[in-house]
């Protein structure tokens, strides 16, 4: 292992979350409980897609086999794709889809702040500029749990059932593998102990006013999307995602 | 987006011999080009006549994201994915300014939008049409908002200060959008395979005769027209817009390679624009009432969102009074 291999991957882990949660987000167009919350998904959503497609085009360029951006999100496979288990769960309710955005903008956030003091520049330069999108997705997501946790009975009941619902997959956010590790050593990504520790601290202070409980850490579980090994959910998404540049596979777009 | 058959609920236009002393008064800053704002006095027809119009024009917005939305997860590009989502985004703001600019008259905005949901409240035809493939995306961006353009531009000048006001702002994205669209028009018939192109004359001979209804009936049969114009609600009536629009469109269709669906289409020297033919004003009205390909569906999406998404609004409603209650304490 180089840390040339590490960087690719760790570049794709963060393009393909920021995609697949893009792509969910795009999946509530129209459908929304307000007309100012279909702005805001689509406002995330936009960031989000704009972020990924910054990391992949990196991935592509260190890759240098003849990719580019776009073969990498509409070309690769499920079992290829490197996104975090959280965000290619299904929207559900709002409450499911709140839940899911809130602890992943709480993990995303410190990820990128640690990264715009990256030693890479590249990456970097990328975060520096995520950091100020992701600072208004997790504000606005937290404001929301608060809402719902601590609103009516019924949103009180919707948020209680959320939590298990994608719970066990947050397990992905507070550890580490050995490739990980590494780019940490090298001053290339932050150190995922401090990440895990700002998570934890994020989550535990707005569930306490949202007046929700804070379950206990998710333990390892068999799928693990750093390996690939996704939920059955991804396929789907990606066959609806990936449609167009599949069946015209010489097509200019 | 635009509203294209709005009752003014009146049958014969006053002059103003006729008018009380407030009508008269009302009509001469109307002459004047003097916009009319919230706090001023109205006609009643007046208001009500553009609380149709706006709320007509923002449900068009509102139910103009869905053509789209149906594609935003299948872009074939990050890129094309990044300005479906941003041409969407702007469609919820236009909403929100229309719906602000409506409330300015004294309407609800739930209560209006109850009335669509209801199928009370009409919005444009041309979102009762299905996306049936990508290039509808270029097609939409750059027939629709472009007969959207050509009606708004002019609504600009709108004799409501609220509502011309909003049509500037409204005006600058969607010319943005609208390019983008032709953009992507270009590129699949100047880089596409034979498939790309044959989509893009594909979603021309759909979307054509329904852009050009976007302008409303002709002149002879549009009666709420005379009033709307008196009172300058309407710049310009709806086939001097329709002809300007498809003037303007004709060249860009050109100039992609691509064939209008139009057999009766011709360059008119002597009139100096273009002839064309019969428009299906039987089609027209059946989408208009209700009976277009997608109005049960489009209807139903938006009832089902707003009906789904009451306990949300209700749980943000009963945290705030919590905050406040919590604050005031």
């Amino acid at each position: 292992m180089n840390t040339q291999t590490d960087l690719i991957e760790y570049l794709l882990r963060l393009g393909d979350s920021a995609l697949i949660q893009g792509q969910r987000l795009c999946q509530w167009c129209g459908h929304a409980p307000a007309l100012e919350e279909e702005l805001a998904l689509m406002n995330v959503g936009l960031d989000l897609v704009g972020q990924a497609r910054n990391w992949l085009e990196y991935a592509a360029e260190l890759l240098d086999d003849g990719r580019d951006a776009d073969d990498l999100a509409f070309r690769r496979d499920e079992r290829a794709y490197r996104n975090l288990l959280l965000v290619e769960q299904p929207n559900g309710d709002y409450a499911v889809t709140i839940l899911k955005q809130f602890l992943y903008d709480a993990w995303h956030l410190p990820v990128l702040t640690g990264l715009s003091q990256s030693s890479d520049e590249r990456i970097a330069g990328i975060a520096a500029k995520a950091v100020k999108e992701v600072t208004y997705h997790l504000r606005r997501s937290g404001e929301w749990v608060e809402r719902l946790g601590d609103g009516t009975e019924e949103s009180h009941a919707r948020m209680l059932a959320a939590i298990p619902e994608v719970w066990r997959f947050t397990v992905e956010l507070t550890s580490a593998d050995d490739s990980e590790q590494r780019l940490c050593a090298a001053g290339i990504t932050p150190d995922t102990a401090q990440v895990a520790a700002a998570w934890q601290n994020t989550v535990s202070a707005l569930f306490a006013s949202a007046t929700l409980p804070v379950p206990p850490a998710a333990s390892y579980f068999y799928l693990n999307a750093r390996r690939g090994l996704h939920t059955e959910h991804l396929g789907i998404l990606l066959a609806e995602m990936q449609f167009l540049p599949r069946a015209y596979p010489d097509a200019t777009w | 987006m635009y509203a294209q058959l709005v009752e003014t609920g009146v049958k014969r236009i006053k002059d103003l011999s006729e008018m009380s002393e407030q009508e008269r008064h009302f009509q001469e800053k109307i002459d004047a080009e003097i916009k009319i704002e919230a706090k001023n006095w109205m006609p009643d027809a007046y208001r009500q006549t553009l609380i149709r119009q706006i709320s007509q024009h923002a449900h068009s917005e509102i139910v103009g994201m869905l053509p789209e939305g149906n594609w935003v997860t299948r872009a074939p590009t990050l890129k094309r994915k990044l300005q479906l989502m941003a041409k969407i985004q702007d469609e919820a703001g236009h909403g929100l300014y229309l719906y602000s600019a409506m409330e300015t008259l004294g309407a609800d905005r739930d209560e209006e939008i109850a009335k669509l949901h209801s199928g009370k409240a009409k919005y444009s035809s041309i979102f009762n049409y299905p996306t049936l493939n990508w290039a509808d995306m270029g097609a939409v961006g750059w027939l629709v908002d472009g007969a959207a353009i050509v009606n708004q531009v002019v609504l600009q000048r709108t004799s409501y200060g609220p509502y011309s006001r909003a049509m500037v702002r409204i005006c600058k994205e969607e010319s943005f959008h609208q390019r983008q669209g032709y953009e992507i028009l270009l590129t699949m018939m100047r880089h596409g395979t034979q498939a790309q192109k044959d989509m893009v004359q594909d979603a021309i001979n759909r979307l054509w005769w329904p852009s050009l209804m976007m302008f409303g009936p002709s002149d002879e049969h549009s009666p709420n027209s005379a009033q709307s114009m008196a009172w300058k609600i309407k710049r310009q009536s709806n086939d001097e817009l329709r002809q300007r629009f498809i003037d303007q469109t004709i060249p860009q269709l050109e100039l992609l390679g691509c064939t209008c669906p139009d057999p009766d289409l011709k360059w008119n020297a002597e009139r100096g624009h273009y002839d064309f033919g019969e428009i299906q004003w039987n089609e027209f009205y059946e989408v208009l009432k209700g009976n277009g390909p997608c109005n049960q569906e489009h209807v139903a999406t938006r009832r089902k969102a707003i009906e789904d998404g009451a306990w949300v609004r209700e749980a943000a409603v009963a945290h705030a009074r919590k905050k406040h209650n919590k604050n005031a304490a």
